[in-house]
């Protein structure tokens, strides 16, 4: 399917323990999905493994996206792809600033030599920023750096915004977010929905969800999907709890 | 600032490339001091030069003190044993005095610029240009403007012969011939350099530059300089190498000294790009009286091994020392690099602030010395040395003295090593970056913050530098 990100029978461990189990799933470009799970079933695994993360093996397994197979290359080749993923911890870069940092990535996807048009970048750039309620001296913050968790938040969803991928990941993006936060970081992933996108929404709770409404919910368990279902999953599982996976979604 | 936009700057230093430094041209040398070093060398070069008998006497006096000093192994590194100075070639001239006209400068010469990129609105902007190509300054050339202001931009040879009320005064005192091996090497054998004096409250407003490389093989350059800023004046000199890559070892040994009258600034900076065979041993040294502000930019790249510490002697009340230095140490290079402080004023301050970056088995180690003795107060020091490194077998040692006695007397020392992470790399290469990008993005973080000290072009060109260095460090 070249208009779908398709995961097939992806097995993946870091050192000798085995993380994902056989895991399948497939997002049509223009969807949200959303996996949710309780910890240590392998939410983060799959983000990180799909990114190409070099601390993880891949035993077996597809990732399509479009058409393309991601597993096995460079990280960078994966983004420049059109995987983007937003981290749960991102990590800090000292002395490089916002805006340095997403020029790099944007001129590292254009041909080698390619002018760079400055003025419409900085006009995006605040265009973006100013969605996300983001203060313009941003732009010349260090990347993470002394970020407070809500700001590291939205400087993932600027970037995403910024770059324009054909498939996002969301690892636990609302982690670490007030409910303000939250909003703002919602409304800037629910903007760039539509056709061109697709989206991979990892999460622990439900609550993100209200804000960033699913097409797809998924449950994850023990390293693959026991369950899948329309967005009022989320609240079936919100209100039976986790344990109703593991006695019943997990034997079955 | 959100507004600042490099776009521009990286655009038109993309026409300085500085990779065009690996190419030679066929030389014709008029004059050839033959193969290694005595008395008889010494001789030859002071006859060439048409010296004064007192400079030859400096000369052979600073050879004999230079054969009787032991090589500093005993806290250096022993590489430098692997110097071979009966091998090396200590003067080479195309016979040329130096021109003033850029017509006047022979077409092969122009067409080594033309190689190295300077641009053509550069060359004819060159405001008091010392290019030295080999050991003779074959550009020299001062803007009106500073003529007029009674500037005085030459090499040594013309200095200490149409000048000598200026620069005898000077030459040799603020670093003696004794300083150490290298520089009482450099002493025997110098030519080429800069020899400026800035008139009293004269502030010059470009930057003086010079450019210059070695392209004989075999052949080592023996720069030396002497900046002269007279009271209240302001100057800022800035230096800049590209060196093409040669098969056998190639020395480089300046001497550098600045004076800085009452209430006079002197900014010294430099961008060095040695090649990966070059043993770059350079003592730089300047004085700061009264008032006066003396502060070295000094940015090491490249070389086999560079040892380097710009120090300040800080002679008289307030006067300022300033050290910003960069240091990046690729495989199998040694950047020894550090700072020197010598407070013999009161209410004098000193400021060194050093970055080194060790890449794969690269090696940098910083040498500070701080000293200030009881008989002064008021006196403040601040050291900040900072190292990154980027692999599992790059290694930075650090070797602060700090020597403080006296009651009003203060200094602070802050040192900090710190590695890239795997974890940063995947960040940003998952961000579309490539292993080597994303290390140089690193990188250039890490120094971002001396970087901005520098006059635009440099940092710019310090940047690509880095980049260029760090591309091949990956994989």
């Amino acid at each position: 399917m070249s208009d779908s990100f398709v995961i097939k029978n992806l097995n993946a461990s870091i050192g000798d323990r085995e993380i994902l189990k056989d895991f399948s799933l497939t997002i049509p470009k223009g969807e949200v999905h959303a996996i949710m799970g309780p910890n240590g079933t392998g939410k983060s695994t799959l983000a990180k493994v799909l990114a190409g993360h070099p601390d993880y093996a891949v035993q077996s397994g597809e990732a399509l996206l479009d058409g393309q197979e991601l597993l096995g290359l460079e990280p960078d080749v994966i983004a420049r792809a059109g995987l983007f993923l937003a981290f749960q911890y991102p990590s800090e870069i000292p002395g490089v600033t916002i805006a340095n940092f997403i020029r790099a990535a944007i001129v590292a996807r254009q041909a080698k030599g390619a002018p760079f048009d400055a003025k419409a970048y900085y006009a995006e750039l605040y265009a973006k920023m100013d969605a996300l309620k983001m203060d313009r001296t941003f732009t010349a913050r260090f990347v993470n750096e002394g970020f407070s968790g809500g700001e590291k938040k939205r400087c993932e969803i600027l970037q995403l915004m910024m770059l324009k991928p054909k498939y996002a990941v969301l690892d636990e993006t609302d982690s670490g977010l007030d409910i303000d936060a939250l909003r703002i970081v919602s409304e800037g992933v629910n903007r760039m929905r539509g056709p061109e996108t697709g989206f991979l929404v990892i999460t622990h709770y439900q609550r993100l969800l209200e804000y960033i409404v699913p097409d797809r919910v998924h449950i994850m368990w023990d390293g693959r999907i026991v369950h899948s279902g329309g967005k009022e999953l989320a609240l079936e599982l919100e209100a039976k709890g986790y344990d109703w996976v593991k006695t019943e979604l997990a034997s079955a | 600032m959100a507004e600042i936009d490099e776009s521009q700057t990286q655009r038109e230093a993309i026409e300085v490339d500085r990779s065009k430094g690996d190419f030679k041209y066929e030389e014709n040398y008029a004059f050839d001091a033959g193969v290694g070093l005595s008395p008889s060398v010494v001789d030859y070069i002071s006859k060439v030069k048409g010296e004064e008998p007192w400079i030859l006497e400096f000369r052979q006096k600073a050879l004999k003190t230079f054969e009787s000093l032991p090589m500093p192994t005993h806290w250096a590194t022993t590489d430098l044993e692997n110097i071979h100075f009966d091998k090396i070639r200590y003067y080479l001239s195309k016979g040329q005095k130096p021109v003033r006209t850029w017509e006047e400068v022979p077409d092969d010469v122009k067409a080594t610029f033309e190689r190295l990129g300077i641009p053509e609105s550069e060359r004819k902007f060159l405001a008091g240009v010392e290019a030295q190509f080999d050991s003779e300054a074959v550009y020299s050339r001062m803007k009106e403007e500073l003529e007029k202001q009674g500037v005085l931009f030459c090499g040594p040879t013309d200095g200490l012969r149409d000048h000598p009320e200026i620069f005898r005064r000077w030459f040799g005192k603020v670093i003696p011939v004794g300083d150490n091996k290298f520089a009482a090497l450099n002493s025997a054998v110098f030519s080429g350099g800069s020899f400026i004096y800035i008139p009293k409250g004269v502030k010059v407003a470009q930057p003086l530059q010079a450019y210059f490389r070695i392209n004989a093989e075999n052949f080592g350059q023996f720069e030396r300089t002497l900046i002269i800023a007279d009271e209240g004046a302001e100057v800022t000199y800035m230096e800049g190498c590209t060196a093409p890559k040669f098969e056998t070892a190639t020395l480089h040994s300046a001497v550098v000294e600045l004076v800085a009258l009452k209430g006079a600034k002197i900014q010294y900076i430099t961008v060095q790009n040695w090649s990966a065979n070059v043993f770059n041993l350079v003592t730089k040294r300047g004085v700061a009286e009264e008032g006066a502000e003396v502060r070295w930019i000094d940015c090491n790249i490249g070389s086999r091994l560079t040892m380097k510490y710009p120090g300040v002697v800080l002679r008289g009340k307030g006067a300022r020392g300033e050290v910003l230095s960069i240091a990046l140490a690729n495989d199998g290079q040694h950047q020894d690099t550090g700072a020197k402080m010598i407070h013999a004023a009161d209410d004098t301050t000193s400021n060194i602030i050093a970055k080194s970056i060790s890449v794969g088995t690269g090696r940098s180690t910083y040498r500070g010395l701080v000293h200030i003795p009881k008989t002064l107060k008021n006196c403040r020091n601040n050291t900040e040395c900072d190292a990154l490194l980027i692999n599992e077998h790059s290694r930075t040692d650090t070797y602060p003295a700090i020597s403080v006695r006296g009651q009003k007397n203060s200094v602070q020392h802050e040192a900090s090593v710190s590695k890239v992470s795997a974890e940063q790399i995947f960040y940003m290469m998952q961000r579309g970056l490539s292993e080597g990008e994303a290390m140089s993005l690193a990188v250039n973080g890490f120094v971002n913050d001396l970087v901005k000290e520098f006059p635009m072009e440099y940092s710019v060109e310090l940047k690509r530098l880095i980049e260029l260095q760090m591309e091949g460090s990956v994989g």
